[in-house]
């Protein structure tokens, strides 16, 4: 049996099959925030040194995770348009940008509100907020430069090569905790090394990085659907979509 | 092909000498601002001591921004540019040659007249030549990833604004390592772990950055 991968790289067929993914990813979304947010205020244990200020750990790690990943994604979808020169590849770049771009931030301001009552103080300038920092930089780049070009297939590729260059940032964010020894503790969970947290802090993590992962999905999905409306506005398709036919 | 770049470079440096207001401005700019931050913080001298490194690379990146929009600019409105993408010499060799030239007019500068604005900062003798020889390798970085953006936003509205929004946030690794070599270099460390970096962020950077540059004026001319 032959699946026909390149069915949905047209805008076309991709248009309902997006709406109907947006939809599931929203409802997993939902409910696997719902499951890891019970976890986290109600099942995982008050930690002995940081007290309930801990909790915030369930918004904080997944987001910074969500912010990094997400910017991989959206390189790589970009690096595939430039590669393959196909349209719907530069439009899910563009589309995943605002969510990664909201991680980041969100990673950031919860980052904020737990160094208060833990570190005494609001920012500190470690290597791993500032290359936090240098992401958010990153996505409002990538933003404004493919808001200032008009033509949208130049908008694409010129975003491309600048989320490529920008790559070279992501290994600095998670190298930078070995190279430069400041405030900030070290990765707590790691691959290869057993985690240093109760079992259920971690499970209660893990599931809120699902719940936003299927999140990022359904917001991108749902913004690529405006893209394609508005980029094949000209088309047969999107006219009878626009009379209620499709 | 090495004629050619020669051709290039000598061209390019040519032009600089016949508008030499244009080259001289940056290093005024680059002069002005660092001299502003002792009126900002005071002229208590261990503070700027302590702050001199970091300050003299700030001032650094903000003047190479200034000349970047002008690297390929001046050949894309009078059709040069798209004469170098038809010609025969490898586009990314071309923008290599485009950029040292341009380093020779604005970053070369900056890495002269630091020991002299250090001297203002009351650094330490001999810190002076950690100070430049960081600037001497950290500005071709500079001029190399400006490259990228200056092709990125060639002809665009706004471009300067948006050209220091695309190409700080890659600045800063540079500027990290950079500043950090006096700043190391002074509490006996020894700043050579942060040349060595700054040297091998320099050969990154030349062996990728041209042909991405080249890679974005196609974009950018198509």
């Amino acid at each position: 049996m032959s699946i026909k991968w390149f069915k949905y790289s047209s805008p076309q067929s991709f248009f309902p099959l997006a709406g109907k993914l947006a939809l599931w990813f929203g409802a997993l979304a939902l409910v696997a925030c719902g499951v890891g947010l019970y976890i986290g205020f109600f099942v995982a244990p008050t930690d002995a040194q940081q007290g309930e200020a801990y909790r915030i750990i369930f918004i904080h790690v997944p987001a910074a995770w969500m912010s990094m990943f997400l910017y991989l994604v959206m390189a790589f979808w970009a690096g595939l348009g430039l590669a393959f020169n196909t349209r719907l590849s530069g439009m899910m770049a563009s589309a995943i940008a605002p969510t990664g771009a909201l991680f980041t931030f969100l990673a950031l301001w919860t980052g904020s509100l737990w160094g208060k009552p833990t570190w005494g103080t609001w920012w500190v300038w470690d290597a791993r907020l500032t290359s936090e920092l240098i992401l958010l930089f990153l996505y409002f780049g990538f933003m404004a430069l493919q808001a200032a070009i008009d033509d949208p297939r130049r908008a694409d590729k010129a975003g491309a090569v600048l989320a490529l260059v920008g790559v070279v940032n992501i290994p600095i964010i998670y190298f930078s905790v070995k190279w430069w020894n400041t405030l900030h503790q070290g990765a707590s969970v790691s691959l290869t090394q057993a985690p240093t947290m109760a079992a259920t802090m971690l499970t209660g993590m893990v599931v809120m990085a699902f719940g936003f992962w299927f999140y990022s999905i359904a917001a991108a999905l749902m913004r690529a659907r405006c893209i394609m409306l508005e980029r094949e506005r000209a088309s047969e398709w999107v006219a009878d979509y626009g009379r209620g036919s499709a | 092909m090495l004629g050619v770049l020669r051709t290039m470079v000598c061209r390019d440096l040519l032009l600089a000498m016949r508008r030499r207001a244009e080259v001289a401005n940056v290093l005024l700019f680059f002069i002005i601002v660092a001299s502003l931050f002792p009126l900002g913080v005071g002229p208590e001298a261990n503070l700027l001591r302590s702050i001199a490194p970091g300050v003299i690379w700030v001032a650094a990146l903000l003047a190479s921004l200034l000349g970047l929009g002008r690297m390929f600019a001046a050949d894309y409105a009078d059709g040069t540019l798209e004469q170098m993408l038809l010609g025969a010499t490898p586009l990314g060799m071309t923008v290599a040659a485009k950029v040292f030239a341009h380093w020779v007019i604005s970053g070369l500068p900056l890495v002269l007249i630091s020991p002299v604005l250090a001297l203002q900062f009351d650094l330490p003798q001999e810190l002076l030549g950690v100070l430049a020889l960081s600037l001497a390798l950290g500005t071709p970085v500079l001029s190399l990833i400006g490259a990228i953006g200056a092709a990125l936003t060639l002809g665009l509205r706004g471009g300067g604004a948006l050209l220091s929004l695309l190409v700080l946030p890659l600045y800063v690794p540079v500027l990290i390592i950079g500043a950090g070599a006096a700043e190391s270099a002074a509490s006996s460390l020894g700043g050579q772990a942060q040349l060595l970096l700054l040297g091998g962020l320099l050969v990154f950077a030349a062996a990728f950055a041209p042909w991405a540059a080249a890679v974005a004026l196609r974009i950018s001319v198509e």
